[in-house]
C-alpha cells in the first residue's frame, strides 16, 4: 500500500516539476508548483512527519505561492519565448550533475545508527510535540535567529518594494 | 700632533664652507680659501723644521675599517720626503690661490673654483701624508676627481667637458692597475700599512705567482715585480707617461691656474711621489726598475718632439711637463729617487711659473692662446717677460738656475748606471737640446718680433698676478741651491755607486748639459729672430707632420679603443636594452593585457551564465572528490 | 518499506530539475520558482533521513529551511518589483549592466 502511494506521489512530483520549468505561461508554472507542494506534503505524511506536512501546506502552498501569484498578476507578465540560448548547455550540465549524484548515491553507505525518536515514540508523543521538544531546547538559538531573519525580510521587502522610499 | 692634522684640515674646512655657502659668499670666496692655505703653508714650514731636527711621525689617527683580518686606518707618516712634498704642495697652492684672485676675477663660478681647489689641496696633502696604501689609493682617486671637476670648470664648453672625461677615463685605466697592485699587496703581506709592507718586503723577494695558472699553464712571475709594475701602471696614468699621456695636453681646457697647480706641480707628481715612497719594493725588483726607466726616458724624448711644433702656448708647456715627468720617472727607474724628487721640486717651481706666466699673457690678450696671433709683447709686459725668461732658463737647465742642478743629478745617475742607463743618458741630453729649443721658441714668438694679435694695447697684469710670478721666479733660481738630495738621503737607500769607468761623467755632464741648453737657445734664436722664414721652409717634411699631429696617438687610440667601445655600447643599447630587455618587460605587460582582454569576456553580465559556471564548478569539485 | 535510496533518488531528480530550470528560463519569476523546487528537494532529503535514522533533527531543520525560503521569496519578489519599476522587464537576458 505504502509503496503504491509512494510511487504515485513521486511520479506526480516529477511530472509537475517538469511542468514548472517547461510551461510558457508563468501562472501555469505556479499552479503546477502548487500541485507539487501538495504531493510533497503527502510524501511527508508517508514519512511519519505530519507536522512538517502541515507546515508545508500552510507556508509553501498557502503563503509563498499566493505571493507569487500576486506578483505575477501585479506585473502582468505575458506569455513569452520559453528558453534562453544556453538551453542545450543547461540541459547537458543538469544531466551531468544528475548522473554524478546518482553515482555518489550508489556508491555510498549510510550510517545505520539510530536515534531515540523511533516511530512509536513519535506516534505516542505526537509529531508536533516531538518537534517542539527538540526545537525549544537544543535549537532555541537558531529559532530566535530565524525570527530575526523574518524581521529582516519584512523590512527589506517593504523598503525595496515601496515606491519612492529609496529616492529620498 | 695637532699642527700636522691642521695641515690638511684647513683646506678641507675651506672646501666645506665654500661648498655649502659659496652661493652666498661669491666674490669674497678668496677670503676663505687664501688664508686657509696660507696657514697650511705655515704649519708645513714648522713641520719641515721639525723634521730637519730629526723628528719623524708615524701615527694612526683613526681606525677606518676593522673587519676580521683587514685593518685600515687613516694615518700620517711624516719623514723628510713628506716634509718636502708638503712644502711644495702648500707653496704652489698658496701662490695659485692668490693668482686666481686676479685671473678668475668676474668668473661665474668663482666660489666653486676656490672650493674645488681647496678640496684638491686637501686631497693632495692627505695623499702625501698617508701611511697606508688604501689611504694613498683613496686620495689618489680624489685628486683625479678634483682634476676632473676643475678641468671642466667652464662646463658650458663641450671641449672642456670632453677633456675632463678623457682625463678621468685615461687616469682610470692606470688606476685600475694601481688597484690591482694594492690588492696584490694585501694578498701578499696581509696588511696595507706602509711599515709592515716595507719591513717585510725583503722576505717575499723570491715569492712568485703563476700567471697562467688559471688556464693550466705555467709562467712564474716574481710577486714583487708584479706589484711594482701594477703600481707603476697607476703612475703612468697619473703622471702622464707614455702611453697614458694623452689626457694632459687636453687638460689645458681648464683655467690656467689649475694647469699650474694640478698639471704641473702637484697631481701629476703624485706618481713620482708614489714611486719614491714605495722605493723599497722597486729596489727589490730590477725588472720593474728597468721598465720604469725605459718608460720615463722614452716619454721624455717623445713629448719633447711634439712640443717642438705646437702652436698653442699652453700645450707647449703641457708637453714640456710630460717630458720633464719622464725625466723624473727615469730617475726613479735608475734608483736615484732623491734626484727624481729634487727635480720634482725644482720643476714644481719653474713649471708653475711658466704656466702662470702664460696665463698672464693669455689674460692680457683676452683669452688668445695661439702663438701665431701673438708677438711683440715684451715692451708691454716686462714683468711677465722677465719671469718667463727665468722660468725658461731654469727649464733649459742653465747654471745657476734650479733646473741645472736637478737635471744634472738625474743625467749623472743615468751615466753612472752603465749599460742601458747610458743610452738614456744620451737620450736625456738630446732632449735637453729640444727642451731649450721649444721653450725659447715660445719666448721669441710671443715676446719678440712683430705683433700679430688683435689686441693693440695689451697691458701688464695686476699685482695679484705678477706677485706670484715674481715669487716663483726667485724660487726657480734658489731651489736648486738647497742640498735636497742629502736631506732626503735618510729616506732612500744610498745612491748607487757609479759603474765601472763611469765616474768621469760627474764632471762632464754639467758642461755637456749647459752646452746642450745653450745650443737649443741658439737654434731658437736663429729660427725665430734672425731668419723667421726658415721654420716655414722646414715645416714640410713627414717628421714635422708627425710631430705636429702628436704622432697620431690620439687617432690611434680613437680607432683602437674608443670607437669599438662606443660601437659596442650602441649595439648593446639598441639590441640588448631596447629590444631584448624593454621587449621582455613590455612583452610581459602586453601578454598580461592580451590575456585580460580575452578573459574579460567571461563577464557577460548575464546571471544565468554565472549560474552555469557555478553549476559546472560544483560538478567538477564533486567529481574530484569522487574520483580522487 | 520503501528503501531510503528511493527517496534520495527522488530528491536528486527534483533538485536537478530545479537547477536546470534556473539555467534555462528567461523569466525571473520562473527562476525563483525553480529555486523553490530545489528547496523542496532538499526538504525531502532531510525528512527522509530523519525518518530512517530515527532522529527528529531533520524535521527541525526542515522547519528552518521553510522559514528561510519564505524570507527569501519575500525579498526576491520585492526585488523583482523594484526591478520591473526601473526597467519594465523581467527578462534576465536584458538585465546585463555589469557586462564588460
Amino acid at each position: 500500500m505504502t509503496q503504491l502511494l509512494f510511487f504515485y506521489f513521486a511520479g506526480v512530483i516529477v511530472v509537475t516539476s517538469f511542468l514548472v520549468i517547461g510551461l510558457k505561461n508563468p501562472i501555469y508554472s505556479a499552479i503546477s508548483l502548487l500541485v507539487m507542494f501538495f504531493h510533497v506534503a503527502g510524501l511527508y505524511v508517508l514519512l511519519n512527519a505530519e507536522f512538517i506536512a502541515v507546515i508545508q501546506i500552510i507556508v509553501y502552498a498557502g503563503a509563498i505561492l499566493v505571493l507569487y501569484l500576486f506578483v505575477v498578476m501585479l506585473l502582468n507578465v505575458k506569455r513569452e519565448e520559453r528558453y534562453q540560448h544556453q538551453f542545450l548547455l543547461g540541459l547537458f550540465v543538469g544531466l551531468l550533475i544528475l548522473t554524478e549524484v546518482l553515482l555518489i548515491l550508489m556508491r555510498s553507505t549510510f550510517s545505520t545508527e539510530t536515534g531515540e525518536y523511533t516511530v512509536e515514540r513519535i506516534n505516542t508523543l505526537g509529531s508536533t510535540q516531538a518537534v517542539g521538544q527538540v526545537l525549544y531546547t537544543t535549537y532555541l538559538f537558531p529559532f530566535e535567529v530565524a525570527s530575526f531573519i523574518l524581521l529582516v525580510a519584512m523590512i527589506g521587502a517593504i523598503v525595496l518594494a515601496k515606491k519612492g522610499i529609496l529616492e529620498k | 700632533m695637532t699642527q700636522y692634522i691642521l695641515i690638511p684640515l684647513l683646506p678641507l674646512a675651506a672646501f666645506v664652507i665654500l661648498g655649502l655657502f659659496g652661493h652666498i659668499i661669491r666674490e669674497k670666496a678668496h677670503w676663505v680659501a687664501v688664508p686657509a692655505v696660507l696657514l697650511s703653508l705655515l704649519f708645513s714650514l714648522f713641520t719641515f723644521v721639525d723634521v730637519s731636527r730629526g723628528e719623524q711621525v708615524y701615527a694612526d689617527l683613526y681606525t677606518w675599517i676593522s673587519s676580521a683580518n683587514f685593518q685600515v686606518s687613516i694615518g700620517f707618516q711624516i719623514d723628510e720626503l713628506t716634509a718636502v712634498m708638503l712644502i711644495l704642495v702648500t707653496v704652489v697652492s698658496s701662490l695659485v690661490n692668490i693668482y686666481s684672485v686676479g685671473y678668475m676675477h668676474g668668473d661665474k663660478g668663482y666660489a666653486r673654483f676656490f672650493a674645488y681647489v681647496a678640496l684638491f689641496t686637501f686631497s693632495m696633502l692627505m695623499l702625501v701624508l698617508a701611511n697606508n696604501f688604501l689611504q694613498l689609493y683613496v686620495f689618489w682617486e680624489a685628486v683625479g676627481l678634483c682634476s676632473y671637476l676643475l678641468i671642466a670648470h667652464w662646463y658650458e664648453k663641450k671641449s672642456a667637458c670632453d677633456a675632463a672625461t678623457k682625463a678621468f677615463l685615461v687616469n682610470r685605466v692606470g688606476d685600475f692597475g694601481f688597484g690591482l697592485g694594492v690588492l696584490l699587496i694585501f694578498l701578499t703581506f696581509g696588511s696595507l700599512d706602509y711599515l709592515t709592507v716595507f719591513t717585510q718586503a725583503p722576505l717575499h723577494q723570491d715569492e712568485t705567482l703563476n700567471l697562467l695558472g688559471w688556464v693550466g699553464g705555467n709562467w712564474q712571475v716574481s710577486i714583487l715585480t708584479l706589484i711594482a709594475l701594477l703600481l707603476f701602471a697607476g703612475a703612468v696614468g697619473k703622471s702622464a707617461q707614455i702611453p697614458l699621456h694623452v689626457w694632459l695636453p687636453d687638460a689645458m681646457e681648464g683655467p690656467t691656474p689649475i694647469s699650474a697647480l694640478i698639471h704641473a706641480a702637484t697631481m701629476v707628481t703624485a706618481g713620482i711621489f708614489m714611486l719614491a715612497r714605495v722605493h723599497t719594493i722597486y729596489d727589490l725588483s730590477p725588472i720593474a726598475m728597468d721598465v720604469v726607466m725605459v718608460v720615463g726616458g722614452i716619454t721624455a724624448l717623445f713629448a719633447a718632439t711634439i712640443a717642438l711644433t705646437q702652436t698653442d702656448i699652453k700645450r707647449i708647456v703641457a708637453y714640456s711637463t710630460v717630458s720633464q715627468l719622464g725625466y723624473m720617472t727615469m730617475a726613479c727607474g735608475l734608483g736615484a729617487y732623491a734626484a727624481g724628487i729634487f727635480h720634482l721640486l725644482t720643476h714644481g717651481a719653474f713649471k708653475a711659473l711658466l704656466f702662470l706666466a702664460a696665463g698672464s699673457v693669455i689674460h692680457a690678450l683676452n683669452g688668445e692662446q695661439d702663438l701665431r696671433r701673438m708677438g711683440g709683447l715684451k715692451p708691454f709686459m716686462p714683468t711677465t717677460y722677465w719671469t718667463f725668461v727665468v722660468g725658461a732658463t731654469a727649464l733649459a737647465g742653465i747654471f745657476p738656475f734650479a733646473g741645472f742642478f736637478s737635471k744634472d743629478a738625474i743625467l749623472i745617475q743615468a751615466f753612472h748606471h752603465g749599460g742601458l742607463g747610458r743610452v738614456f743618458g744620451w737620450i736625456g741630453l738630446i732632449t735637453v737640446v729640444m727642451t731649450a729649443f721649444y721653450i725659447f721658441r715660445l719666448i721669441f714668438t710671443v715676446f719678440h718680433g712683430p705683433s700679430k694679435s688683435a689686441v693693440k694695447h695689451p697691458h701688464e697684469s695686476p699685482a695679484v698676478i705678477t706677485l706670484p710670478l715674481m715669487i716663483l721666479a726667485v724660487l726657480s733660481i734658489v731651489t736648486g741651491w738647497f742640498p735636497i738630495p742629502q736631506f732626503l738621503s735618510s729616506v732612500f737607500v744610498a745612491v748607487p755607486e757609479p759603474a765601472e769607468g763611469q765616474a768621469m761623467w760627474e764632471t762632464l755632464i754639467p758642461v755637456l748639459s749647459v752646452l746642450a741648453g745653450l745650443g737649443g737657445i741658439l737654434c731658437a734664436y736663429l729660427f725665430y729672430v734672425r731668419a723667421p722664414q726658415l721654420p716655414k721652409r722646414l715645416a714640410q717634411g713627414i717628421l714635422y707632420r708627425l710631430s705636429f699631429h702628436k704622432w697620431y696617438v690620439d687617432e690611434i687610440y680613437d680607432r683602437l679603443f674608443v670607437r669599438p667601445t662606443v660601437n659596442m655600447a650602441n649595439a648593446l643599447w639598441k639590441y640588448m636594452d631596447v629590444e631584448i630587455i624593454d621587449g621582455a618587460v613590455n612583452g610581459v605587460a602586453e601578454l598580461t593585457r592580451d590575456w585580460a582582454m580575452a578573459l574579460r569576456r567571461i563577464q557577460t553580465g548575464q546571471i544565468q551564465h554565472y549560474a552555469l559556471y557555478m553549476a559546472v564548478g560544483a560538478f567538477l569539485m564533486i567529481s574530484v572528490y569522487l574520483f580522487l | 518499506m520503501i528503501p531510503l535510496s528511493y527517496y534520495l533518488a527522488l530528491s536528486s531528480i527534483i533538485f536537478v530539475i530545479g537547477l536546470v530550470g534556473v539555467l534555462i528560463r528567461r523569466n525571473l519569476i520562473i527562476i525563483l520558482l525553480s529555486i523553490e523546487l530545489m528547496f523542496n528537494a532538499a526538504n525531502i532529503n532531510f525528512v527522509a533521513f530523519s525518518h530512517y535514522l530515527q532522529a527528529i533533527t531533520g524535521q527541525v531543520f526542515v522547519f528552518f529551511v521553510m522559514t528561510v525560503a519564505a524570507a527569501e521569496v519575500a525579498i526576491g519578489l520585492a526585488i523583482i518589483i523594484a526591478l520591473y519599476r526601473g526597467r519594465a522587464t523581467i527578462n534576465v537576458e536584458e538585465i546585463s549592466l555589469m557586462k564588460w
